[in-house]
């Protein structure tokens, strides 16, 4: 035969192409900063990643999950034997049976994409990502015709050099798409760059079960602060935003984008990789960030992003409320990267928008974002009785109190809680105004030298007392306390066990020390607070506390770790970005459609925003406040 | 704008008035605003105090590049530093606030800075729109949003107004990689301060504001009306014999001079 030579060879030179491509892109990747890895630790744990933590989040859209196991499964598993048969000619009918079977798999596979692909959710990106079904289909079918007379189902050299030459094009075309376009960008890119970022993923503490939420400190005092150009990412969250199937999935669930406002997550890791990789964003074929046109973005790698690729209007419309990251089945870490590209804003341009400069200025200043006189931390708690950690030097429980101090409305809350705590006989303790902000708003606003020093000075109050337990009524005080004081050399926390008013009133509940009447009021749901859920996997408690009251909550459908931010978070209220709706009335929306009369919440911030929805709507209650009114008497007295 | 204006901005170390800490000042964060404003390449911004003031950094971080230090002691008196430094400098502006939020806070510094150097001083500048061939066209503020437009040649002394541009925000790191060039300068004790007793002030009880007015209307209207002052004229056709006298004669009839 005259043409045996031309598949194998077709194939070796795509592989030679897709090994070229693959070093120019993992140039790419490194020419952001340093970052260590342990790359055969990481290489080593990559499947187990691949198919146990990365699967439990795609298995979220069973279809989905489906479709690429038999796709993804099929086409890895045929490819490798493709190698075996074709290209250095095993002669073997077993290995080609078992790459028949792959390419049916991977068929069927292809064909459900296919069908996803008629009539796809806007959520998707379309572009290439539409012929890739059809690449996916010519493969299997191609390289199924081709292994037939290996299988020895048909006599070799049937069809002729016609055959050969049909199906040597045939190859050409899907696998450029599958080789050639997985290094050289094409919708394939997602399998390589994806396989390398689970294997050196930046927090690989996700991986089995695992949490890790914290945001990284930024270093002071270097020649620059943040991030500025695509390189001043680590190399690893290059890499991160090059694995982006563009889903959408992050997209479908973020509060900036239904809000209209200039924000897209996916959009945003899109032009992440434009910038790296440098060229324009014209190929774009998703949604756009609202508002903003398409084709106008530019990016290179040593370009400052806000300079002609994104707007910075886009980084200040995230709530922070990791929806997206949560939902993202690749595990990118958008909130990472916004918040690295608002700190080069804040430290470096001194551009934090509204009222964000003087927030920060209030903070720095005073304590407190919003300016008040450091003496009045305590004045909330003038008729409570509390003593005070100066005094008393050590206690079992320290009441973190956060800003709510502050607020009237907060204070209503903080009451609630004193009065459960002392219904329950607990030796409490507040800092008063040894208290400081614990510094949320200052790290989320890119301030994060603001932020550390609110940190250690914090720490070095706690460290001269003793405590068991650190309590607080506020989410992200919580968050910064748990999660983020730990990176600054103090063991003030050490041993210490920081919890969440909720679960603590749930344990106390648990241990029969509260005693509730059951509540008679209507209809009850439950917003979760993103900074108690999604960043500190605190979903129980809550419940269980309404449950305590007899309360069958009526979950709202997007709750739980899909609860959607009441738009409150990452300084949003403080800059404040216009779009076309405020979050917040879309959240009460959630609520007004489960219709409850009341909705409970677990956070003073987000008290703040349901509260700010106009009348008439659902009552909005922190779980301490329903659980104060349900006291009974005869403990109470 | 010509671009050759020396601007000379000077700042102080402010007080938060609800924490007492210290902080830039709010009026001298607008005079370094309006000098960035009029050239950013030849403003120098100067401190009379302390090198190693934090504070002096949340200037710097509104985008100097450098920030010019006249180091004294605590008790040093600001005035005759200033003086030198400005005369050997070519200073053609000099911003200042109108008082300081620490210290003596008696806002004569402007006042006493341009009698030594024979200056014009303009009170309570809002905006400086032009400043060309010699003379700048400045928006003195006045009360209830008011401005007045004067010209005035250089080199002056400006005390700058809360009615000017805000300062702007300022940034973490520009301001700690800012350049300090501490000049070397004799300092001279302020004597007079050094017998004065310090203490803090008492707040004076308020007087209670009775309202007479019976209806909800009369009240907005008491609580928006202009007061009624009608002593104030302003004379601009006049010649400068007339201005004076009256200017004079107001003197007197306030029996400032007798
Ligand atoms: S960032 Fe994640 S969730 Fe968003 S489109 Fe890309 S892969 Fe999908
Ligand atoms: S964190 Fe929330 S607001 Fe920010 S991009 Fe993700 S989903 Fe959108
Ligand atoms: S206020 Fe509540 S819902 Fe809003 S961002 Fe914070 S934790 Fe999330």
């Amino acid at each position: 035969m005259i043409l045996d030579w031309l598949p194998p060879t077709l194939i070796g030179f795509l592989l030679v192409l897709a090994g070229i491509g693959a070093i120019r892109r993992m140039n790419l990747w490194r020419a952001g900063q340093a970052e260590k890895v342990n790359i055969l630790a990481g290489l080593l744990a990559m499947p187990k990643r691949y198919l146990h933590d990365l699967h439990h989040v795609v298995e979220r859209d069973k279809y989905m999950s489906r479709t690429h196991v038999a796709t993804g499964g099929g086409f890895v598993l045929a490819m490798v034997l493709v190698l075996f048969v074709h290209l250095f000619g095993v002669k073997s009918e077993i290995l080609a049976w078992a790459l028949l079977a792959a390419l049916v798999l991977m068929f069927c596979g292809a064909l459900f994409v296919y069908k996803r692909r008629m009539n796809p959710p806007s959520r998707l990106s379309k572009g290439p990502w539409m012929r890739l079904p059809k690449s996916l289909l010519t493969f299997s079918i191609t390289f199924f015709v081709l292994t037939l007379p290996a299988a020895g189902i048909l006599p070799e050299g049937t069809g002729g050099w016609v055959l050969t030459l049909v199906l040597s094009v045939l190859i050409l075309m899907s696998l450029s798409e599958m080789l050639f376009g997985m290094t050289w960008g094409g919708p394939m890119k997602h399998a390589f760059a994806g396989a390398l970022h689970l294997a050196f993923h930046r927090r690989p503490e996700r991986f089995g079960g695992g949490r890790s939420t914290g945001l990284k400190p930024a270093v002071l005092g270097e020649a620059s602060h943040g991030v500025a150009k695509p390189t001043d990412f680590k190399w690893n969250q290059l890499l991160g935003f090059d694995a982006c199937v563009q889903c959408g999935r992050c997209e479908a669930v973020c509060p900036a984008f239904a809000a209209g406002q200039p924000l897209n997550p996916k959009k945003l890791i899109q032009d992440m990789v434009v910038g790296f990789a440098g060229g324009t964003d014209a190929k774009y074929a998703g949604s756009p960030y609202p508002g903003v046109d398409v084709g106008n973005a530019k990016g290179a790698p040593d370009q400052i992003i806000t300079n002609g690729l994104i707007s910075s209007d886009t980084l200040w419309s995230c709530t922070t409320c990791r929806a997206c990251v949560e939902e993202c089945p690749m595990m990118i870490e958008h909130v990472d990267a916004i918040v690295d590209m608002r700190r080069f804003l804040t430290l470096e341009k001194g551009e934090t928008p509204n009222k964000g400069a003087q927030v920060l200025e209030n903070i720095i200043a005073t304590d407190n974002p919003n300016g008040y006189s450091p003496a009045s931390r305590t004045h909330w708690a003038a008729d409570q009785n509390l003593n005070l950690m100066k005094d008393v030097k050590q206690a079992d429980v320290l009441f973190w109190v956060s800003d709510g101090a502050f607020d009237m409305r907060s204070q209503r809350i903080l009451r609630a809680f004193v009065k459960l705590m002392k219904a329950a006989n607990i030796d409490v303790a507040i800092l008063g105004d040894e208290e400081l902000d614990s510094g949320d708003v200052a790290r989320r606003l890119g301030d994060d030298a603001a932020f550390q020093s609110l940190a250690k000075r914090n720490l070095a109050t706690l460290s001269k007392y003793s405590f068991k337990t650190i309590v607080t009524t506020d989410p992200h005080a919580f968050h910064c306390l748990k999660n983020e004081y730990g990176d600054f050399g103090s063991d003030a926390l050490k041993g210490v066990e920081v919890l969440h008013h909720t679960t603590f009133l749930n344990r106390l509940v648990k241990e029969g020390r509260l005693q509730l009447d059951t509540f008679k009021g209507g209809k009850v749901t439950y917003h979760d607070p993103c900074y108690l859920g999604r960043y500190n996997g605190e979903y129980d408690a809550p419940r269980e506390l309404l449950a305590s009251l007899g309360i069958d909550v009526a979950e709202m459908e997007r709750s739980g770790y899909r609860s959607r931010c009441c738009g409150g978070g990452g300084g949003a209220p403080i800059t404040d970005i216009p779009g076309e709706r405020r979050i917040a009335d879309m959240r009460m929306e959630d609520v007004v459609s489960t219709g409850a009369e009341m909705v409970a919440v677990g956070c003073q911030q987000c008290t703040a925003m349901l509260e700010g929805v106009v009348e008439p709507r659902p009552v909005v209650k922190d779980i301490a406040e329903i659980l104060v009114s349900q006291l009974s008497e005869e403990v109470n007295s | 704008m010509p671009p050759k204006v020396n601007v000379v901005s000077l700042v102080s170390i402010g007080r938060h008035p609800q924490s007492g800490r210290s902080r830039r000042a709010e009026q001298d964060g607008r005079a370094v605003e309006l000098g960035l404003k009029l050239s950013k390449k030849s403003l120098t911004v100067v401190h009379a105090g302390d090198a190693q003031e934090p504070v002096l950094r949340q200037y710097a971080g509104m985008g100097l590049d450098s920030l010019t230090v006249l180091p004294q002691p605590a008790d040093g008196d600001a005035l005759p530093i200033l003086v030198d430094f400005l005369k050997s400098s070519k200073a053609q502006v000099v911003l200042t606030g109108v008082r300081a939020e620490s210290g003596e806070s008696s806002g004569m510094l402007p006042y006493l800075l341009a009698e030594q150097l024979g200056w014009p001083l303009v009170p309570r500048v809002a905006e400086i729109l032009t400043i060309k061939q010699g003379a700048a066209e400045v928006l003195l503020a006045l009360p209830r949003g008011q401005r007045r437009s004067v010209i005035v040649s250089l080199p002056f002394i400006a005390t700058v107004d809360n009615a000017a541009a805000e300062a702007r925000q300022t940034a973490f790191g520009p301001g700690l990689r800012a350049d300090f060039k501490v000049l070397d300068v004799n300092s001279v004790k302020d004597e007079a301060m050094a017998t004065w007793q310090i203490s803090a002030a008492k707040p004076r009880p308020k007087r209670l504001k009775v309202v007479k007015a019976k209806t909800a209307a009369d009240r907005m209207k008491a609580a928006t009306a202009k007061p009624v002052g009608g002593g104030g004229k302003v004379m601009k056709n006049e010649t400068a014999a007339e201005k004076a006298q009256a200017i004079f004669d107001l003197l007197l009839e306030e029996k400032v001079v007798r």
